[in-house]
């Protein structure tokens, strides 16, 4: 991908829809550090710098990936999508988030905005996705408070909601 | 999974659900964890560590950082103005490494530079020069006289014996183990940061720090900084969990030297890596039991020796010990009893606080004991349990009465009640269900199912004499409600429990809480699980303060006794004549405000003999573990975790599930996974590859019955809830195993080790056939 690596410390990315510049970054610089400390949006969080806990998870073209593992000069061509996009354009939350809020999902809360990019995603592609596919696809999201079982139980909330809709 | 089903609720008062305040901040990214805090003008500190267990500085150069170019400061031992050491007991760890250092990790100098990676090129210019000398790994050794002091205050931190009622009494039947537990890591994922802002004229310091206890931080970095505390201020950062982690001084007194040096706020972000040399963690322990008990299996007494590697310093390795040799005993009567604990230095990782607090370890030892002794009796593991149940009343082996409320049978009965999982032994046809999940190594011939159980007992609040308080205020102004305090909220849920709280008692709705912060007078740590009793009990005393004010201005407007007004849900009523009115009208115009401390009763230190009331409170749970084990490959899935817990009162249910969910995935990770391994002196695994959490697929479901017994001793009913889920679900897991172990090869050695690994079931079964 190096073709698209114009300046590897001043260029634009396309974030929730719109093209941001971003000037001054380290060399090498990960997406990670660029949205949080170039870009401000720090509602991606960092907690393992090594893609393991998910905590930093973003839609790279659709793709859920975590942004601590891509070059952020690296996806100065694509569409990113943040947390800060989740909610809906009225400011409500989208379901997933409210699922989250309603059935105890959230306790220290580092681990939810990753959680809720994983969530939304995985249930976009998968709508009746059963529990064990459930488990599979969030198996690269750490949590260390829950215990995961509200986690869970804010899925099958939002699961249940859309089949009724 | 428990289905927990919530009445519909009217009002947001205690034993409801309500959502947490903070949660909508949380799910939508906005929430400002300490890591997300900036302000203008602010350049970053890092932190340069000793690569070694044990060295001499010989020299210290850092005029190579100095002249890098956005390099602003640089600090060693020499720029700590006030007392270079700091410590929550004894003030025995050195800010900066003074001539000495005693682990790998320890801090030796500090930079400020106007970016991170300007920082780090500043530490690689820093030249050290080590004389390494030979680092003491062996507790044992560190016990022995003969070995050279690693530190000045001796390599024993504290000794401690219990002797009580005749210990030589020798049972029908007797029972010995060795046991050991590994070191845990908290892994709270919100790593340490802080933001700390100088004053203009450099007379003092702002703090924002992720912590547990805010104004011992300010105490202990005051004295560092050899500032009056009213120049430190501390504000709470956004708190990405804790479990013990941040109970001590991390990053504190860096950031403020470096600040107040540079005259700029400063930013600290530990890297995970660092983060697990950082902050203490969870005691490695040996531990000896030998139990004796009549043909009945009824105990008659207990032997027992502890050994807690403390690590390098002592942050609360006393208190852990005290904790460790005073719950030997387990929830179970016992009259006669001989304990000998040692906590010690040694140039490992320093150790103090995590979740269960020394209890967890002396619970693995109890509860392996309680089914050795059950097999030597012919009894069934729960019976024995049964036999020997504590009541109210017993007298513990310290000599201390238990008032709490104990349902130890209860929490027995009812988790054996529990539904067992219909899952087929190595699960269906998915690869999850199986042990070593999705990488479909596992026989399913070769699968066995097994079942174990687990009973503990937890002291609540802190101990030995400490004086230990909370602090609250209330403020009514036309009718809302604003709540101060300084207990940090490190994803609890005490935000939550405190406007419930609030409602409950005033009649008024609108609830809120202020910035947590030093303004106020120190609420103790959120540790011991004592928050909900103790600032909660804090809480609901100034509640009361300004509820009685406002019913007595009401009383005299009226000419009636201030005794015949109540404060009905949200009325204020007249229980004699009727009358009656909104709260929210009564308050109209009307501000009071109101400020309570909550003490508990006092407790004293251990004597020489261990003797002595030195607890408050205690609290009860059992665990069953159902654990699918393919025995020759080592490999386990547990499969559900059944508990019932003695909770007092459930102010809010779902906090209580989410504390009993959490609590059991980390006695999980002590069971079957996490281990810091460290080899001669230095980890080999501080990252998130290599120190393994559960995940969503490891965790099993966990079936929950809530005991609710009313506690007369806690000011709102409820016991803490946050440890014990930690404590006897670890031995519950491991008593499951070595279930599924003896099915499959009946003579094979017991297993006395978490965390349980793949090759520690490979040899329990060697030569075993």
């Amino acid at each position: 991908m190096t073709d698209v690596i114009v300046d590897e410390r001043d260029f634009e990315l396309t974030i929730n829809g719109a093209r941001v510049p971003v000037r001054g970054a380290a060399p090498g610089a990960s997406l990670l550090q660029v949205l949080r400390d170039q870009l401000q949006l720090t509602g991606t969080k960092g907690a393992c710098e090594e893609g393991e806990c998910g905590s930093c998870s973003v839609l790279v073209d659709g793709v859920l990936m975590c942004s601590c593992l891509v070059m952020a000069a690296s996806v100065t061509d694509t569409a990113i999508t943040t947390i800060e996009s989740v909610a809906r354009p009225d400011g409500s939350f989208s379901d997933v988030q409210q699922a989250f809020v309603d059935c105890g999902a959230v306790q220290c809360g580092f681990c939810t905005p990753g959680l809720v990019m994983a969530v939304t995603d995985l249930l976009n592609q998968q709508p009746h996705a059963d529990r064990e596919t459930v488990r599979e696809a969030l198996a690269g999201n750490l949590c260390r408070c829950t215990g995961y079982g509200r986690i869970l139980a804010a899925i099958d909330q939002v699961i249940s909601q859309r089949a009724a809709q | 999974m428990t289905d927990l089903q919530l009445p519909p609720r009217q009002r947001d008062v205690l034993g409801t659900s309500p959502t947490r305040p903070d949660a909508p901040a949380k799910v939508s990214g906005a929430f400002a964890f300490s890591s997300d805090l900036t302000a203008d003008g602010a350049v970053w500190g890092a932190t340069l560590r000793s690569p070694h267990p044990h060295a001499r500085i010989v020299a210290l150069d850092v005029s190579g950082a100095l002249a890098i170019d956005g390099v602003r400061a640089v600090i060693t031992a020499a720029d700590v103005p006030g007392r270079n050491a700091y410590g929550l007991i004894e003030s025995d760890q050195p800010v900066f490494a003074d001539g000495i250092v005693r682990f790998v990790g320890e801090p030796v100098a500090a930079v400020a530079a106007a970016d991170p990676t300007t920082c780090q090129r500043a530490l690689d210019a820093i030249v050290v020069t080590y004389d390494v000398l030979p680092p003491l790994l062996d507790p044992e050794a560190a016990i022995d006289p003969g070995t050279a002091s690693i530190h000045p205050h001796g390599n024993v931190v504290r000794h401690q014996r219990i002797v009580t009622g005749d210990p030589s009494v020798v049972g029908d039947v007797v029972v010995e183990g060795e046991y050991e537990i590994g070191m845990q890591d908290q892994a709270f994922l919100g790593l340490e940061a802080a933001l700390a802002i100088p004053d203009p004229d450099g007379s003092g310091v702002e703090l924002h720090v992720a912590t547990q206890w805010l104004h011992e931080d300010r105490q202990q970095i005051a004295a560092c900084l050899g500032l009056p505390e009213a120049s430190v201020r501390l504000v709470l950062g956004g708190v990405g969990g804790a479990f013990g982690g941040r109970e001590d001084i991390s990053l504190q007194v860096h950031a403020c030297l470096l600040a107040l040096r540079v005259g700029r706020p400063v930013r600290m972000h530990y890297s995970r890596t660092e983060s697990f040399l950082g902050h203490v963690h969870r005691h490695p322990a040996r531990i000896w039991m030998r139990h004796h008990a009549d043909r009945h299996g009824t105990l008659v007494n207990i032997e027992a020796r502890f050994v807690f590697d403390g690590g390098a310093y002592a942050s609360t390795s006393s208190a852990v010990l005290i904790n460790a040799v005073t719950h030997t005993q387990g929830p179970y009567r016992c009259p006669n009893a001989v304990v000998d604990g040692y906590a010690v230095r040694t140039n490992h990782l320093p150790c103090g606080a995590m979740r269960g607090f020394g209890v967890v370890q002396a619970c693995f030892a109890h509860e392996s004991q309680m089914d050795r002794l059950a097999a030597a009796c012919g009894i069934d593991p729960l019976d024995i349990r049964r036999r020997n149940a504590m009541v109210t009343g017993d007298v513990l082996i310290t000599g201390q009465p238990v008032t709490s409320v104990a349902p130890v049978l209860r929490c027995i009965d009812e988790t054996e009640a529990l539904p067992l999982p219909t899952q087929p032994v190595g699960g269906d046809d998915h690869p999850f269900g199986r042990p070593g999940g999705a990488g479909l190594t596992s026989d399913a011939g070769n699968i066995v199912r097994g079942i174990g159980y687990a009973v503990s007992i937890k002291n609540l609040m802190y101990s030995e004499g400490f004086d230990d308080f909370s602090t609250a205020r209330c403020t009514v102004d036309d009718g809302q409600v604003a709540l101060k305090y300084a207990t940090a909220e490190v994803g609890q849920g005490f935000v939550t429990i405190a406007e419930q709280i609030a409602r409950s008692i005033l009649g008024l709705d609108e609830v809120s809480s202020e910035t947590i912060d030093t303004t106020v007078g120190s609420a103790g740590s959120t540790s011991a699980s004592r928050q909900t009793w103790m600032s909660g009990g804090a809480v609901e005393g100034a509640c009361r303060a300004v509820r009685d004010r406002l019913l007595s201005d009401i009383a005299s407007e009226r000419g009636v006794e201030p005794g015949r007004l109540e404060v009905h849900d949200c009325d204020v009523v007249d229980v004699v004549d009727g009358w009656r009115q909104p709260v929210r009208e009564a308050v109209r115009g009307r501000s009071f405000s109101e400020e309570f401390i909550h003490r508990h009763r006092p407790t004293v230190r251990l004597n020489d003999l261990g003797q002595g009331e030195c607890h408050t409170a205690f609290a009860f749970a059992a665990h069953r573990a159902v654990v699918d084990v393919d025995v020759d490959l080592g490999l386990v899935k547990v499969v559900q975790i059944a508990t019932a817990q003695d909770i007092g009162r459930a102010l809010n249910p779902m906090s209580v599930i989410g504390q009993i969910e959490g609590g059991v995935a980390q006695g999980l990770g002590l069971a079957v996974m996490e281990e810091i391994v460290q080899v001669d002196g230095v980890i080999r695994n501080p990252s998130f590859t290599d120190y393994l959490l559960p995940t969503i697929a490891d965790m099993p479901p966990v079936e929950i019955a809530m005991i609710e017994e009313y506690e007369p001793e806690s000011p709102l009913g409820a016991k803490g809830v946050g440890e014990p889920p930690t404590i006897s679900s670890t031995p519950a897991i491991v008593a499951a195993i070595r279930d599924a172990i003896s099915q499959a090869y009946p003579m094979a050695r017991p297993l006395t080790r978490v965390p349980v690994r793949p090759h520690d079931i490979v040899d329990a079964i060697s030569n075993s056939r």
